[in-house]
């Protein structure tokens, strides 16, 4: 069990002072998941706002050994990295009570898109390695243009809410599923407003042997046109309305982590996101019916993943 | 002395990496380089080696695996080819860079499309501003004996850069040459331990790679680049010199053949540089003053050697095997002519483009462009500047 008490006593890896926005979802998550890793780390960082904000040359807010290349290649990277490590270690280069864990950080764009062979092809090989991606579901960096984690309706600046077309006509792709298809040790969804959820997971994806992912929404203020402060507030909302629902599979074996007593209706996490105001108009209530549908349909389906559709689980929820 | 054998250029190249024995290499099949990771990898099945094997699922995660090898503290090679390093562009950059001495063999082949697996140098000749150190090779032995010195030269510490070592696909890759494997212990003691600068491994020590780095540095850190490829031309000398003593062959930036009394002369890289000695000596049998530049070295360019060595020449014929669409001419031609520039009375300089998607370069071909130059130094006429070798017109 992970403490807030032991927590607080480790040092931040990542430093205060990144250019991150004020109320951006990413360092936290970030700064939860090197606190809860025991051993010492290497990182790797795909191209995007977390890599740019927090290694302006010659400052670096980084206190472990970083490496940023490009956009689509953080899991090649790593995969690199961890095989000199196995290399040097069965050579005896390196002693072999010197225990590293390797994490890999890239955005939705940098891993639901362009980086999606490189991590597809470091999970069928079964490195060891962590793989997050903190999904705040478009291209922030750039300035919010949709990728294929966007969800349907919202408006980026390349699918805008126009006269005709109301924002992305497309449902976001399930990444989770499609990295839990390549039957590697550990998968989960997670986010940084259940910090409990969050470092725990960290540390059961640190202590396999072979590849782990963990996709965390991510909220950014900017592209969701949110109040600044409201990132763990849309966090937690998106994890009650079962949008962004924590599970994990481990082994293959699906548990559900959380199961909010009271699912509350979509529009709860839609309505404060500016991203999605177009869709209260009434000529787009389609969407919003769809949106909750499909919400609800993968919600259904993942019950039925976990079992949970057989029995009432309230009580086996676990402290997020 | 070693081993004489009866090899291919791939098995030759995977015999220096089994001798080699490098921590890591990432690699990803294609025509005509597969067949070098395919040999390292029974060396690797076979426990010949200590190397970590990553076959990847493309180039781009191989040179981005490499890098991150590299990166973490160790010696890193892989192969490849054509598409396959038109795949890697992105990330030659970041390998150079970043200051990573990757060895990486290109068996030159050309590029899509219409698609040809056969050999020209569009694939490196490409690459050329990618900050890699490029060395091409004539033949089996000298690709062997390139990519042992290539270890040395890209570790260096003045260097600390990525090399490539080329060499012609099929022509020296599938074709088997008598040649010689210098002795495991040899090659071992020659290339020594690996020096790892800065290493992500060594968590005691954390270090930031590839930050974002703008208007206030990026100018310093690419000056600091061009520094070091400057640095790598002592170096790549230095360590031929050391690598004569091992194997009694000796190296330089370019091998010159009969070129000390020449009138007229071509230049070339790659395997046609047999094909034109042969055809030197026919032509010198005939009294014709005929002489021959095989550059072996491209990245470093080495411009003032180059200048020195060809100044007394009437005419001289760059002979390029790609093409640099929208230039006047191939990308050898265009920096060997500005290398003449500045001499008081340099030779007149023609380019031809031959040999593309490998199409054959036969003696009688050579013979015509001696025979041109022959034209050109005793009328001083250059009727065409580039010109296209057994093209159908």
């Amino acid at each position: 069990m992970v403490t807030l008490k032991e927590l607080s006593q480790k040092e931040e890896l990542l430093a205060g002072g990144h250019r991150l926005c004020a109320g951006c979802g990413a360092p936290v998550a970030i700064r939860q998941i090197l606190l809860a890793a025991e051993d010492p780390v290497v990182l790797a960082n795909a191209t995007g706002c977390v890599e740019v904000a927090t290694s302006i040359y010659p400052y670096t807010s980084w206190r472990v050994p970083w490496f940023h290349s490009a956009f689509e290649n953080a899991a090649a990277t790593i995969a690199g990295v961890e095989s000199m490590y196995r290399s040097l270690k069965k050579q005896g280069k390196i002693p072999a009570d010197k225990k590293i864990k390797f994490i890999a950080f890239g955005g939705d764009g940098g891993t639901y898109d362009i980086g999606l062979q490189s991590l597809s092809g470091a999970l069928e090989r079964g490195h060891t390695f962590l793989y997050v991606c903190y999904n705040n579901e478009a291209y922030m960096n750039t300035g919010i243009q949709r990728s294929s984690s966007t969800p349907l309706g919202a408006s980026t600046t390349t699918s805008p809410a126009g006269q005709v077309i109301p924002g992305k006509m497309q449902h976001r792709k399930d990444l989770t599923a499609i990295v839990a298809a390549h039957n590697i040790p550990y998968v989960a969804q997670s986010v940084p407003s259940h910090w409990r959820d969050l470092t725990t997971k960290t540390r059961k994806a640190l202590a396999v042997e072979g590849p782990s992912f963990i996709n965390v929404l991510a909220p950014c203020h900017r592209g969701w046109r949110t109040a600044v402060d409201s990132a763990i507030e849309l966090a937690r909302l998106a994890v009650e309305t079962c949008f962004w629902p924590l599970y994990e599979v481990e082994n293959g074996v699906y548990r559900l982590n959380y199961k909010p007593k009271d699912k509350r209706p979509l529009v709860e996490y839609l309505k404060p996101q500016g991203r999605f105001a177009h869709l209260f108009r009434p000529e787009n209530q389609a969407i919003l019916e769809e949106l909750q549908k499909a919400a609800d349909h993968q919600w259904e389906k993942l019950l039925a993943l976990c079992g949970e559709d057989q029995k009432n689980l309230d009580s086996q929820s676990h402290q997020c | 002395m070693g081993k004489i054998v009866a090899m291919t250029g791939n098995i030759a190249i995977a015999e220096a990496m089994r001798q080699i024995n490098p921590d890591v290499c990432a690699a990803y099949p294609i025509t005509p380089s597969t067949e070098i990771m395919q040999e390292f990898a029974n060396f690797v099945a076979d426990g010949l080696v200590a190397s970590e094997l990553v076959a990847v699922e493309s180039e781009h995660s191989a040179m981005s695996a490499c890098i991150g090898a590299s990166a973490a503290g160790g010696r890193v090679m892989t192969a490849t080819s054509s598409q396959g390093l038109a795949l890697m562009w992105e990330m030659l950059y970041v390998a150079a860079s970043s200051r990573l001495p990757i060895v990486m063999t290109v068996v030159n082949r050309a590029l899509n499309a219409p698609l040809n697996i056969h050999c020209d140098h569009s694939d490196s000749m490409g690459a050329r501003d990618s900050g890699w150190i490029q060395i091409y090779s004539e033949n089996a032995q000298e690709a062997y004996d390139n990519l042992i010195q290539a270890i040395r030269i890209g570790q260096y510490s003045g260097v600390r850069l990525p090399v490539m070592v080329c060499l012609d696909g099929f022509i020296i890759s599938h074709s088997i040459e008598r040649m010689e494997l210098l002795d495991d212990e040899k090659i071992q003691r020659f290339i020594g331990p690996h020096v790892s600068y800065y290493p992500l491994l060594d968590t005691e020590h954390p270090v930031t790679y590839g930050p974002i780095d703008l208007q206030d540095y990026y100018t310093e850190h690419k000056r600091q680049q061009v520094e070091a490829m400057k640095n790598a031309k002592e170096v790549i000398l230095e360590i031929a010199e050391e690598f004569k003593a091992l194997s009694g062959r000796g190296y330089g930036f370019f091998r010159e053949y009969c070129l000390k009394d020449a009138e007229i002369a071509i230049l070339v890289l790659g395997s046609a540089g047999g094909t034109a000695q042969a055809v030197v000596d026919k032509l010198r049998a005939e009294g014709v003053k005929a002489g021959l530049l095989k550059l072996r070295v491209f990245r470093p360019f080495p411009l003032e050697e180059l200048a020195e060595s060809l100044k007394n020449l009437k005419v001289l014929a760059v002979l390029d095997r790609s093409d640099s669409f929208g230039a006047v001419g191939g990308p050898v031609f265009n920096e060997v002519r500005s290398a003449l520039f500045d001499l008081k009375k340099p030779p007149k300089v023609i380019n031809y483009i031959y040999g593309l998607g490998g199409r054959d370069l036969g003696l009688e071909d050579i013979e015509r462009v001696y025979q041109e130059l022959q034209k050109i130094a005793s009328n001083g006429q250059i009727t065409k500047l580039v010109d296209y070798l057994t093209v159908r017109e």
